[in-house]
């Protein structure tokens, strides 16, 4: 894993992607996961607008940029729960500030680092969903470290192909 | 300070996000109190789920459109081969149903007319609302939907959802198309709930696992899976009596320790659901249609059930005399006050009347009281001695004729000829019923074969007086008196039947035997043993006055 500086990195590499994908791609996420997840129940698994904060947050390498896509997706994703509005937002925004934060220090390109990375953020991100609803709410939530593992790595699975499309749709300078 | 903002303007930035989230957060959540069902959300809350869904849906609108499209070309143009068949088979099973329904018709109206007059307040389904699912929440956590009906159809919050199997859930978020429905899966949902067998109450919730149970349950082991669970009707949402699941297991309750959770597999299969109903409107009654349906199916049933009367009737065996079918219809118009057809039990006729069968004994007001022993009271003329008796020597031919009667049998007065009955050559006795009636019977005597004193070989002569040592004899018989008439001579080889007193025996089987005088007294022994009923045989009625012993009548 190749740790470089910040500035070098921007100046290597400035990624940016047309202003379609940033809004497309985040209600594709939440239309197909809400959608898929009723005629395929094992499709709940997946957490796809998690996937797309992650991969804005390591491509725009800006932590507020990253945080502010975080919190827009995951009160977004509330809307469609029970929660209320915000269980989400702060899980998203938390993971959207670290993936940038990493992104600027190490080499997201990598499909191995892109893949062991989402592996920690999904799993990170149930963490602190499962602190917010089982502590802050006090609702029933049963943790399962197998069932969370698994969760995380067929993610960072998904991730991989995922990351791989979005790449085709980033313009270069 | 402006280079501390500038270098953790990040760190800042983040920080500033989360507190203003968790403030959010601590705003929208409010504990519902006891009994109260969670709050919709707020105005700006509403706002951005609805800006959210907004967003969202028409993707999924999209999506669903595009797949319901295929599935109609296929479905209503290229899948439609034996459609017609299974027209036919629901229309059948339709008029089956309504036979059926006819027939618990009658138990719905009791249950209504016992619930008005307990002021039980039932509520029945008045009105449904289709509405097709185009979406969930994604995720394992909130087990919500959304539909495609919204407040311009008439849905509101908390109306229950349901489909044909069972329930779904209620309306938790309504939006002017859209409305968020939360599961009965759900850990924050809640419905009143009854073990269909057991009648025990709970409260069903989702559990972790997003499985629905029927928590804090006190252990009892007649809970077993499999058994069904239906809607109580006490939250005030689900009507009494939905289909909710069936048993699947009884685990430990975690939080409470000696309570035991029911977790239940739930009718409705809440993974692929695609189209559901949603109560718009529930009544204290059922519906004009329902009410309609009733009539309809009970005038149905009615016919179905006067034609498996009328089948049943011509499959049995008539009880209508085909000689007296007046009787039958007299019979018949006795109606009770409720219409109902009340027909006396009557036992059917006996193949051997005697005075112990049915109406062969004169009516209790027609009895005189003493009647039946005033013969013997009238005096010692009445009493068959045997001093004033003349034995006579009897014959087996003699000794089976049965009309004899007492006047010649002391040969006072000539007897009249009657025709002997036919006695079997061997000496048999013909059955009593056939041979002497027991109202006929006056003065019998005692059969030689029964009496082997008096067989003819022992017997005395006719001329010879009865030895003083013999035994004084009364026979006594019970009735009242008979009235003077001629008896019928029977033949024991023609048994009569009922109702055919007056045929007369054919004239072959008549033997005419020379008439003798029967002269002296019956002997019957006193040793307490009553003769035979063969042996008894009525006295002349018509006694003439200078008979010395009348003969001892019944």
């Amino acid at each position: 894993m190749t740790m470089i500086s910040a500035s070098a990195r921007r100046d290597l590499e400035v990624q940016s992607h047309p202003l379609l994908v940033y809004v497309l791609a985040p209600l594709l996420a939440l239309g197909v996961q809400s959608f898929v997840a009723l005629h395929f129940h094992g499709f709940a698994i997946l957490d796809l607008p998690l996937l797309i904060t992650i991969y804005f947050a390591i491509s725009h390498r800006h932590p507020v940029a990253g945080t502010i896509t975080g919190t827009i997706i995951g009160i977004a994703q509330d809307a469609l729960t029970r929660h209320p509005l915000g269980i989400f937002g702060i899980c998203k925004s938390l993971i959207g500030y670290l993936a940038a934060s990493l992104g600027v220090r190490i080499d997201t390109e990598n499909t191995a680092t892109r893949a062991a990375l989402t592996f920690c953020f999904v799993f990170l991100h149930s963490g602190v969903y499962w602190l917010l609803v089982r502590r802050l709410l006090a609702q029933p939530f049963l943790w399962s470290w197998l069932h969370e593992l698994l969760r995380a790595a067929i993610n960072a699975l998904v991730a991989i192909v995922l990351f791989a499309l979005l790449d085709k749709t980033r313009r270069e300078y | 300070m402006e280079s501390f903002f500038s270098r953790y303007k990040n760190a800042l930035v983040l920080i500033l996000v989360l507190l203003v989230q968790v403030i959010g957060v601590a705003i929208q959540v409010r504990r519902p109190l006891p009994g109260e069902h969670a709050q919709p959300d707020a105005g700006g809350v509403r706002l951005i789920r609805y800006w959210a869904i907004s967003l969202v849906s028409p993707p999924e609108r999209f999506v669903h459109w595009i797949g319901s499209s295929i599935s109609n070309l296929w479905f209503n143009y290229v899948d439609l081969i034996h459609v017609r068949q299974q027209n036919k088979d629901l229309q059948a099973e339709l008029r089956r149903l309504r036979i059926e329904q006819g027939g618990v018709a009658e138990d719905a109206r009791q249950g209504q007319r016992l619930q008005q007059l307990l002021a039980f307040t039932e509520k029945y389904i008045y009105k449904t609302v289709p509405a097709q699912i185009i979406g969930t929440s994604g995720l394992d956590q909130s087990r919500i939907l959304w539909i495609d009906k919204g407040s311009k159809d008439g849905v509101e919050v908390d109306m229950p959802v349901i489909t044909p199997d069972g329930i779904v859930g209620r309306i938790r978020e309504v939006f002017p198309n859209k409305a968020q429905v939360l599961e009965i899966s759900d850990p924050t949902s809640g419905a009143g709930v009854i073990l269909a067998d057991t009648r025990l109450r709970g409260i069903l919730r989702g559990n972790a696992l997003g499985q629905p149970v029927i928590v804090g349950v006190m252990p009892d082991e007649r809970i077993k899976p499999g058994e069904k669970v239906i809607t109580s009707g006490g939250d005030q949402i689900f009507p009494r009596g939905l289909p909710v699941g069936i048993v699947d297991k009884v685990v430990p309750d975690p939080e409470r320790d000696p309570m035991v959770d029911v977790v239940i597999r739930p009718a409705a299969d809440l993974s692929r659901l695609e189209e559901v109903l949603v109560i718009t409107s529930t009544g204290p009654e059922i519906t004009p249609k329902e009410r309609l349906d009733l009539i309809q199916s009970q005038a149905v049933a009615d016919t179905e059930q006067l034609k498996a009367s009328e089948v049943l009737a011509e499959r049995l065996p008539s009880r209508i005399d085909p000689d007296n079918p007046d009787a039958a219809k007299a019979a018949d118009t006795t109606t009770g006050a409720g219409g109902e057809i009340a027909r006396p039990i009557q036992p059917p006729l006996p193949l051997h009347p005697d005075h112990f069968s049915p109406n062969a004994a004169p009516p209790a007001a027609d009895l005189v009281p003493g009647a039946r022993i005033a013969a013997v009271l009238q005096g010692p003329g009445n009493k068959t001695t045997a001093s004033t008796s003349k034995p006579r020597p009897i014959s087996p031919a003699q000794t089976t004729t049965a009309t004899t009667s007492a006047a010649s049998a002391n040969g006072a007065t000539p007897v009249k000829k009657k025709p002997p009955e036919l006695v079997p050559e061997d000496g048999s006795r013909p059955p009593s019923a056939t041979s002497v009636r027991p109202a006929e019977t006056a003065a019998q005597q005692p059969s030689p074969r029964s009496n082997p004193a008096l067989r003819p070989a022992q017997t005395p002569t006719p001329t010879t007086p009865r030895p003083s040592g013999l035994p004084k004899t009364i026979i006594v018989t019970d009735g009242p008196a008979p009235p003077t008439r001629k008896v019928t001579p029977t033949t024991p080889a023609i048994q009569r039947a009922p109702g055919t007193s007056a045929q007369k025996p054919p004239a072959t089987t008549v033997q005419k035997p020379a008439p003798q005088p029967h002269k002296g007294p019956e002997l019957v022994p006193d040793d307490g043993s009553r003769p035979p009923q063969t042996m008894l045989r009525k006295p002349k009625p018509a006694a003439t006055p200078q008979q010395p012993t009348g003969a001892p009548q019944r």
